[in-house]
């Protein structure tokens, strides 16, 4: 009788790329819907749009490499891509803007550099800096939550707007977007008024504006659910957060009224996604245990400082990228110590006689 | 007792009920045996019979060559029909030569019995090791590393723990917790011996927490005059707690040290199996025969322990387990996590089968599709030798074998938990062999070159100082001729000469070596060679070359 002679193990596999993806789609669910239920229909139809042309591209590409199309699209990678890419954008960006970023994303940031696992810089990131330094109009757009609920557009308005990029006739752009709470800090305080003037408007929560909290703490609840099902370690999440809660308080315990609190900038603009969701993205992180909070913490920390005295209101994306840069170098200087060796031991034996 | 944690390991589903549920099965003799000369660790036996002989139970037909090395003898008595390469349980797939005996069906002792030794604790330690040597034991729990050469450190090295390796980690493989429901007292008999020779003053007695019928037979039969010394430790079951260094860790808290041996801080850690191998050889005079093997898995049609002669082809253990079930199509000798797949059911059971596992494509489908590493960084949670797993991955595929040693590639002890966890079905361990087998191929060639470079250094050395000598006795020559008064002490001091440049030459030689091979000593040593004044042992000293199959635990 002959038998099959694979190597070991001989056991189903524990994970696969496409599972491992499949549950960070699912964990970005219950944040999305938030998003959706404060900024409309707007936050969907670009979901949908950004995947569609995520794996678009990426079946178009893989073609062209000549490598298989369907197990490559069974990552769900480029899905995961097209989903974060569609969050980091106002909700009526119009179609040809998030068709480069994404373009960009799928082909320059990814597939020129080898493909999944060969990409140095998220993608996602990469495409969206692209189309924020590109198109900053477009990329100022963010509805304002309430009047959205006031003037509310329809699925079929947000389309029109999303795929001609202007409004319906009776409404104009004014009338709809309001600056981010981290835009309004930044004027503010840039204008000379105080963290408290600016906190006392009846929009803010407990730490930043409602809505933004609501859908931060939703995101949150994906990020622990990933956590809890092993698929991302806490070292990344707690080190941004916290590389962006401490240098925040420092300064905010030194002057309350020019620097806003810690709370204030976790639960603003993309921290608590890009802690859980972003900076988390294995390709392009750290590796070892050490190097992922030091990557982790500077994310945290580029953050805080291009938020206060940067030319940018948020700073997620550039700080993830800044620090996609040294990952390797972090890996290369964080190696754990190996079983039965001291950290600062002699030179490996070469363990042959 | 406090326990410890070592680092990373996996929690796996224990599938040993099955296999446990009946008494080991003693097997009969097969009518043919195939008798493998290579069981071990090192080099094959050499066979001492010959084809047409008869040969009885127990006799030795393989003789060890070297040091670490096991003998083979007749699991039976019979013929031997042929000696021949034969499939053997390898992960190669290779032949290797067997000797296969034809049974006459009388499984005689015949006169070559060693002598039962019931006094055994008047016997010399040296003896009782002698005596392991001659029963051809290895360790049973499938490395199969010379039991007799385990149990001889080096000179002034003091063993003062003995570890009791029940903690069999792996998915399906029962054979221990089998051995230890039915045989506990001979369990404790081959560790008083093994103690005995040691000179030990503490024994550690591991046995996972998930073996609780196994942990009661000890704790009922464990005898009085052991008590003292003997400690059962319940362990938890994380997959590899089994593996000496992480069962040691568990147990102690120390680190065998990298590229050392448990006895470096005074431990030796041995198989159930092996203890109860011992008790045999000593108290009945009786070499290793057989050993036990759980064959289950999805594939048999009724798991079990089965006690097999040594040669017993695995389709006969096989049938004794109710034969293969519908669709099976992997064969794997050892457990799910390190064994590996055999291609043909005609190879026989060795000293390290601890397990067959017989699986169908639902249980172990074919690898999924091979994905690009996503650098996750699962295998360096999982990995319990605390290494970086994908970085090695990526090394070994770039082929920059210093960078893998660097990162601790020899470190490694293959365990699987990297590739099972590996969302992109990367077949990670491969990977690391094949690197491990590159830089040892690469180290024996440039020992070869060393040599030859040595020899070549050698020579240029000779013919200088032959030009050197022609040229200082020509000088010598004109020297005399000029003073007409030549003196008799000449030819004596130019042989002394002679002398001290051959010396100093092999010194240079020498000390160019060994800054080579050792990487602490680089100026030192080519200053103190070309002094070639000091003694050769401070210059090879340093040479850091490997003891990972534990060469040098051997007689000094």
């Amino acid at each position: 009788m002959r038998f099959r002679t694979e190597s070991s193990p001989h056991m189903i596999p524990a994970h696969s790329v496409g599972g491992v993806m499949q549950q960070v789609l699912m964990a970005l669910v219950p944040g999305t819907l938030a998003m959706a239920w404060f900024f409309g229909w707007g936050v969907l139809v670009n979901v949908v749009l950004a995947v569609l042309f995520a794996v678009a591209f990426e079946a178009a590409i893989v073609a062209a490499r000549k490598r298989p199309v369907m197990p490559t699209l069974g990552d769900n990678s480029a899905i995961v891509t097209g989903w974060l890419f569609a969050l980091a954008i106002p909700p009526l960006t119009p179609v040809w803007v998030t068709l480069i970023g994404i373009a960009f994303a799928i082909i320059v940031a990814k597939h020129l550099y080898g493909g999944l696992g060969y990409n140095p810089f998220n993608p996602a990131m990469v495409g969206y800096v692209v189309v924020l330094v590109s198109f900053p109009r477009e990329m100022a757009l963010w509805p304002a939550p309430d009047t959205l609920s006031e003037m509310s557009l329809g699925l079929g308005q947000t389309l029109q707007t999303v795929l001609t990029g202007s409004l319906p006739a009776a409404m104009d752009w004014d009338a709809i977007t309001r600056a981010t709470p981290l835009d309004a800090m930044r004027e503010g305080l840039g204008a000379g008024r105080t963290v408290n003037e600016l906190t006392t408007s009846p929009l803010f929560g407990t730490f930043s504006e409602t809505s933004w909290e609501w859908i931060g703490n939703f995101f949150l609840l994906g990020g622990l659910y990933l956590l809890f099902r092993r698929i991302i370690h806490w070292h990344i999440p707690v080190a941004v957060i916290l590389g962006v809660a401490i240098p925040a308080g420092f300064f905010w315990m030194l002057d309350p009224d020019s620097f806003a609190s810690p709370a204030f900038h976790v639960f603003s603009g993309a921290v608590i996604i890009g802690a859980f969701f972003i900076a988390t993205d294995p390709v392009s992180a750290s590796t070892t245990p050490l190097g992922r909070i030091l990557y982790g913490a500077g994310i945290g920390l580029l953050i805080f400082v291009i938020r206060t005295w940067g030319g940018y209101p948020d700073a997620v994306a550039f700080a993830v990228l800044l620090m996609n840069m040294v990952a390797p170098t972090l890996d290369h200087l964080t190696r754990p110590r190996i079983f039965g060796r001291e950290r600062r031991g002699p030179p490996p034996g070469d363990g042959h006689g | 007792m406090k326990l410890h944690r070592f680092h990373g390991g996996l929690k796996l589903a224990e599938e040993t009920d099955a296999s446990t549920r009946d008494p080991v099965l003693v097997m009969g003799v097969p009518s043919r045996l195939i008798v493998p000369l290579g069981q071990h660790i090192g080099e094959a036996a050499e066979p001492c019979v010959a084809v047409g002989d008869r040969v009885t139970k127990g006799q030795r037909i393989g003789q060890s060559k070297g040091y670490i090395a096991a003998h083979v003898h007749a699991p039976t008595s019979g013929e031997v029909v042929e000696i021949a390469d034969h499939a053997v349980p390898h992960p190669s797939g290779l032949s290797a030569p067997c000797m296969t005996i034809q049974s006459d069906g009388r499984d005689d002792w015949g006169e070559t019995r060693m002598e039962p030794w019931l006094d055994w604790d008047t016997r010399d330690p040296r003896k009782l090791r002698q005596r392991i040597r001659d029963a051809g034991i290895v360790g049973l729990g499938g490395a199969a590393f010379p039991t007799a050469v385990k149990l001889n450190p080096r000179a002034g090295q003091r063993i003062h723990t003995l570890i009791v390796n029940g903690a069999e980690c792996e998915p399906y493989i029962s054979a221990d917790d089998s051995l230890l429901r039915s045989a506990p007292e001979a369990v404790f008999e081959g560790i008083r011996i093994v103690a005995h020779l040691l000179g030990v003053e503490r024994v550690l007695f591991a046995v996972e927490d998930n073996m609780p019928e196994a942990m009661r037979a000890l704790t009922e039969t464990l005898p009085g005059e052991l008590r003292e010394r003997v400690q059962l430790v319940s362990v938890p079951s994380i997959y590899p707690t089994g593996g000496e260094r992480q069962l040691i860790k568990v147990l102690t808290g120390q680190e065998v040290p990298s590229g050392g041996l448990p006895a470096d801080i005074g431990m030796i850690c041995n198989n159930p199996g092996t203890f109860k191998a011992v008790c045999d050889a000593v108290i009945q005079g009786r070499p290793l025969l057989s050993r036990i093997v759980t064959v289950t898995g999805p594939g048999v049609q009724h798991p079990r322990n089965v006690e097999a002669l040594l040669g017993t082809p695995f389709a006969d253990v096989i049938a004794a387990a109710g034969g293969y079930a519908e669709g099976v199509d992997r064969l794997v000798m050892g457990g799910p996590m390190m064994g590996f797949a055999v291609h043909d059911d005609a190879i026989p059971v060795i000293k390290g089968t601890n397990c067959l596992l017989a699986t169908r494509p639902q249980d172990t489908p074919a690898p999924g599709p091979l994905m690009p590493c996503i650098r996750c960084g699962e295998c360096a949670a999982v990995c319990p030798a605390q290494l970086l797993p994908q970085q090695l991955y990526w090394q070994a595929r770039a082929k920059d074998f210093d960078a893998t040693q660097e990162y601790g590639l020899f470190d490694c002890i293959e365990c699987g938990c990297c590739a099972h966890v590996c969302p992109s079905n990367i077949p990670l361990v491969q990977y690391y062999r094949y690197a491990k087998n590159e830089i040892w191929a690469r180290e024996k060639e440039r020992q070869k070159s060393d040599i030859a470079r040595e020899r070549y250094e050698f020579r240029q050395e000779r013919i200088e100082r032959e030009e050197r000598e022609k040229a200082e006795r020509m000088a010598k020559k004109k020297a005399a001729l000029k003073k007409k008064d030549s003196s008799a002490d000449g030819a004596s001091n130019e042989n002394s000469d002679k002398q001290a440049a051959i010396q100093a030459a092999l010194e240079r030689a020498r000390a160019r070596k060994a800054a080579k091979a050792g990487d602490a000593v680089e100026g030192a040593a080519t200053e103190q060679a070309d002094k070639a004044a000091a003694t050769p042992e401070t210059h090879t000293e340093p040479s850091q070359s490997g003891e990972r199959d534990s060469t040098d635990t051997g007689d000094r």
